[in-house]
């Protein structure tokens, strides 16, 4: 099945199996890897990207769903190599440790910011309760994500 | 994982939705936001030969007053539930609920329509529609059918929606923007509830809900008999377990989750009240 979709602002046209999942399509077609595939059951978030600006489970999603909509991975965060607010926390309040998990704390935290829901350590703990840390490397995590909501 | 090989339908209608099923009849399976139904496709424990895609019928996204009922759009995401000024304020059980399924990425995608019609009793929504006594509406070739909630959840991902028939809304009673609480026991953050309770206060009295002590939503209706006797929150949650059938998992135990029940009703009472 044909399908079109914007990703990290590039129009990209595809024919693709319908059973082909969004993170396969992401990673096996357009070699976009910095999307990780974890526990490929929609718990781990690792495939976290953006459709429309939310924050999804690309794991858990057929390219063909994606079809007509835009999409954002992990490498289309820093704009001409400038790393967004997000991006510079994470960096700057060491939110990683083996940085696994974190191309989806990264997509996942952006999501959150954007909504406005990251207000305090409460709701954004809440608010990445769907992405899981094997470091277990959440305090800075949290951090970053105050840092760059500003509501630390 | 990868499900099995299916032909892939786009609509943009409801009367889309069901000329496809009309054609394929049990072959086809519905997808809306796919937050229950790929994960079955993936571990192919769901292999339709057939899917049709009704994520983009717009006609069935939102919700509305009408009377004294709050009408939500089957395909209503739980994100957009949970932060609508207009279900917060007509029926805050439900926004409050919706925040609590999955995850954020789950609400991104999932919708209230997917969820009831998925009729999986470890699941959050059904828990509102049986509190509240709501009506599920659905439409098939036979015309439109109101199927009042506790009627609608059969058993284990078995509901009354017929292969043929798509469900369209689901109408609450507006409870108001308060006097409810939800609660649900879970190892991890995004885990399905262990059992989860809900209770809110109506015109009429104290309603109780559990989730995951039986193979469909259940109402707590010993709870619920001993608060209009006049029973202390205590002495009524005790009989959160009665007439339940929890199930035995690796999770729990029924006599743990019988436990669970009876701790998180007491709970979720006294935070309601």
């Amino acid at each position: 099945m044909e399908l079109t979709v914007t990703v990290n602002g590039r129009a990209h046209r595809g024919d693709v199996e319908p059973r082909l999942l969004l993170v396969q399509f992401l990673r096996d077609e357009l070699g976009l890897t910095g999307t990780k595939i974890g526990c490929d059951t929609s718990s781990c978030g690792a495939c976290t990207v953006l459709l429309d600006g939310e924050s999804v489970k690309s794991c858990t999603l057929l390219a063909v769903q994606a079809d007509g909509h835009d999409l954002t991975t992990i490498e289309g965060l820093a704009a001409g190599g400038v790393m967004t607010p997000v991006q510079a926390a994470f960096h700057e309040d060491h939110g990683l440790q083996c940085g696994f998990c974190t191309a989806g704390m990264v997509i996942a935290a952006t999501s959150l910011v954007a909504e406005g829901l990251a207000g305090d350590e409460d709701a954004v703990r809440r608010g990445l309760e769907g992405n899981l840390c094997r470091c277990t490397g959440y305090h800075n995590i949290v951090r970053a994500v105050l840092d760059a909501a500003g509501t630390s | 994982m990868i499900p099995a090989p299916f032909e892939y339908v786009r609509v943009e209608t409801a009367e889309g939705a069901l000329a496809e099923l009309a054609e394929h009849g049990d072959e086809a399976k519905l997808l809306a936001g796919g937050m229950s139904l790929l994960p079955l496709m993936k571990l192919r424990l769901a292999v339709p030969s057939v899917l049709v895609d009704v994520a983009r019928v717009r006609e069935l996204a939102g919700a509305r007053v009408e009377g004294d009922e709050l009408v939500v759009g089957a395909l209503t995401r739980h994100h957009d539930l949970h932060h609508d000024e207009l279900v917060r304020r007509e029926c805050g059980v439900l926004a409050a609920v919706a925040g609590e399924v999955g995850d954020p990425q789950v609400r991104h995608r999932g919708t209230i329509g997917g969820s009831v019609a998925h009729g999986d009793p470890a699941s959050d929504l059904p828990a509102v529609l049986v509190a509240l006594d709501a009506t599920v509406v659905v439409e098939g070739p036979r015309g439109r059918r109101e199927i009042a909630a506790p009627a609608f959840f059969l058993g284990f991902l078995e509901t009354a929606i017929e292969d043929d028939e798509l469900l369209v809304e689901v109408r609450f009673p507006r409870s108001g923007p308060a006097g409810f609480d939800f609660r649900k026991f879970r190892r991890r953050a995004q885990d399905w509830a262990i059992v989860g309770a809900l209770a809110a206060r109506v015109a009429d009295g104290t309603r109780v809900a559990l989730v995951n002590m039986g193979s469909a939503p259940l109402r707590a209706r010993g709870v619920e008999e001993a608060l209009a006797a006049g029973a202390e929150i205590d002495d009524a949650a005790a009989r959160a377990a009665e007439g339940a059938d929890p199930p035995s998992d690796l999770h729990a135990t029924p006599e743990f989750r019988a436990h669970l029940a009876r701790v998180l009703v007491a709970r979720a009472l006294a935070a309601a009240s």
